[in-house]
């Protein structure tokens, strides 16, 4: 494994070379969105310049080459993750899986008596469509609570988890691998096989949008029937994301949006619907936006995802004790690198985050201040608001130092 | 010199923020409580109001105290506000919230000396993702007014 080189990574992301307000721009808000390395603006370009058609119909070179292009980004994103390149749909982005997933599976497969569980850590894209469809299928939607205090701050109730589980009505467990909000590495496989012990019928969904970007990802380790992720967390563009998945089931589900692309035959009658994964990309598919998720993913291949891990565990080492020497600041979640990524949330006593975030800015620091579509757990915090920063691969030590001292200066400014 | 930041947090506003007026969870008896929530933020926000009736044909604000979670700029023009409608007819401290509104929106600046501190959030008015800080409390007061007219006694609103 090579150690990351940032200061040449930098060197391939055009924005960081920008100022605002006057100053370099410090990017620490990478868990909302990655900012784009230059191989992919550059993949996306070329595709528009060269190869632009419509894919899967039409017999002419430029729509071989666009299909090529598009199926080829498939290919690089089910190597990425280990997952069978049928079971790799194309989506608009994580929601949009999920949302397949609630309308197509759920609402099918669970109905009177069984449980739906979640837990309290979910981002609003893995609560909502749930909540969508629960009162038609009837299921019981149940969450595993978020330890609030003590050395597990930040980790899931594994005692009420088990509760939960031993009643062997757990149809369906959902759960983030790693938390927008505090960080925490969620045991994935541990908790699915033991869903599975329990209910040998169980489905296992996984929230991936944090955790594909950040660390190795191996579907079948996961123990994951799905896994859903964003393209543009994981320095591809905006406007498409992944629900993979174990194409059988794929197969029993049936279609979500209805349209061109994912039939086999229409007649006035009826239709019969094309295979998997093309039965779930209904209409014209996001075709760039999948060439610039396959140029991400050949950029983050290269360097290495246990490199990339392992520069973030080097980021926390360095953010968690310069976070909690700043008198007033307190850290939420897991205290210990191994267990976290980077999206690191803290609160500053007596300032509020969107307070915190405005001051910030001025300095050239960016941060998020708010909920972060993750409402239940912010709650559990004891705020309406937490100040979160993020890294990633293209942040570095100094980095870390602009942070601290763009916290001093808020408090500066709100106590003179 | 004055940055762009200074006309956000200027002192008034600094002030208001670490000397809150009107800061209080109770006011015993009051007429109407609303509960204001801007969920994109989080800021939440309480608003108590007791009317003097003592003219039944103009009915004025006889007290209001707020309280809350949220930024600076929410909490500080919840107290400026407070400050500037108490002892005001009720239409009257309509009017001046929508004198304020105007101003933040950047429509004009009417009735400024009856604002009293709450002129100085017309820098706010600059930083439009922050507008609307500035504007729960005198939100809240509008609903509070409306719904003590329709006869209520409690509101909520989730602002969108």
């Amino acid at each position: 494994m090579d150690a990351l080189d940032v200061e040449t990574v930098r060197k391939d992301f055009p924005i960081l070379e920008r100022q605002v307000h006057g100053r370099p721009l410090v990017y620490l808000d990478s868990a909302a969105t990655s900012q784009k390395p230059q191989a992919v603006l550059d993949a996306m370009d070329r595709y528009y310049e060269q190869s632009n058609a419509n894919v899967h119909r039409g017999v002419h070179a430029l729509a071989e080459e666009a299909t090529e292009a598009y199926e080829n980004a498939r290919g690089k994103v089910a190597r990425f993750i280990r997952a069978d390149p049928r079971g790799v749909v194309f989506t608009k982005n994580a929601t949009e899986a999920f949302n397949v997933l609630a309308y197509s599976l759920a609402a099918n497969r669970l109905g009177d008596g069984d449980i739906l569980l979640s837990t309290q850590m979910e981002h609003h894209a893995n609560l909502v469509p749930w909540q969508l469809v629960q009162p038609r299928a009837g299921f019981e939607i149940r969450y595993i609570p978020v330890i609030a205090l003590g050395p597990d701050a930040g980790t899931l109730d594994l005692d009420a988890f088990d509760e939960i589980v031993a009643t062997g009505r757990v149809k369906l467990f959902t759960v983030t691998a790693m938390s927008n909000v505090v960080g925490t590495i969620n045991p994935v496989a541990d908790l699915a096989a033991r869903v599975r012990a329990a209910n040998s019928e169980a489905v296992v969904v996984v929230d991936g949008a944090q955790s594909v970007p950040h660390l190795p990802t191996d579907l079948l380790a996961l123990e994951a029937d799905f896994l859903c992720f964003s393209g543009h967390k994981m320095l591809g563009p905006t406007g498409i994301g992944v629900l993979a998945g174990k194409p059988e089931l794929l197969d029993d589900m049936p279609p979500f949006l209805g349209g061109g692309e994912m039939i086999a035959n229409v007649t006035l009658e009826g239709t019969t619907f094309n295979e998997v994964p093309y039965k779930f990309e209904a209409g014209t598919p996001p075709i760039a936006e999948a060439v610039g998720l396959g140029a991400a993913v050949d950029y983050l291949s290269a360097l290495g995802m246990e490199s990339v891990r392992a520069h973030e565990v080097a980021l926390l080492e360095h953010v968690l004790p310069a976070l909690n020497s700043v008198e007033g600041v307190t850290v939420h979640g897991p205290t210990d690198p191994s267990g976290r990524g980077a999206a690191v949330s803290f609160a500053v006593e007596g300032l509020h985050p969107h307070d915190i975030g405005t001051i910030m800015d001025r300095e050239g620091v960016a941060v998020r201040a708010g909920h972060h579509c993750a409402k239940p757990l912010v709650r559990l915090l004891g705020s309406a608001a937490t100040t979160r920063a993020s890294f990633y691969v293209y942040n570095s030590v100094d980095e870390v130092q602009a942070l601290i001292d763009a916290i001093e200066a808020t408090k500066r400014f709100f106590v003179r | 010199m004055s940055s762009p930041l200074d006309d956000l947090y200027q002192e008034i506003i600094l002030d208001h923020y670490r000397k809150p007026r009107h800061r209080a969870g109770e006011l015993e008896p009051h007429d109407v409580h609303v509960h204001h929530a801007n969920p994109l933020c989080g800021d939440e926000l309480d608003l108590r109001l007791r009317v003097d009736s003592t003219d039944p044909a103009a009915p004025r604000v006889g007290a209001v105290v707020y309280d809350g979670d949220g930024c600076s700029i929410s909490m500080a023009s919840a107290s400026a506000m407070t400050e500037a409608v108490t002892g005001r007819e009720l239409a009257d401290a309509d009017d001046l919230g929508e004198a304020f509104r105007l101003m933040m929106h950047g429509e004009g600046l009417k009735r400024e000396d009856d604002l009293l501190d709450g002129v100085a959030f017309q820098g706010v008015a600059k930083f439009p993702v922050r507008v609307k800080c500035a504007l729960l409390g005198w939100m809240a007061l509008k609903d509070a007014i409306g719904t003590y007219r329709d006869g209520n006694q409690e509101h909520r609103v989730t602002h969108e």
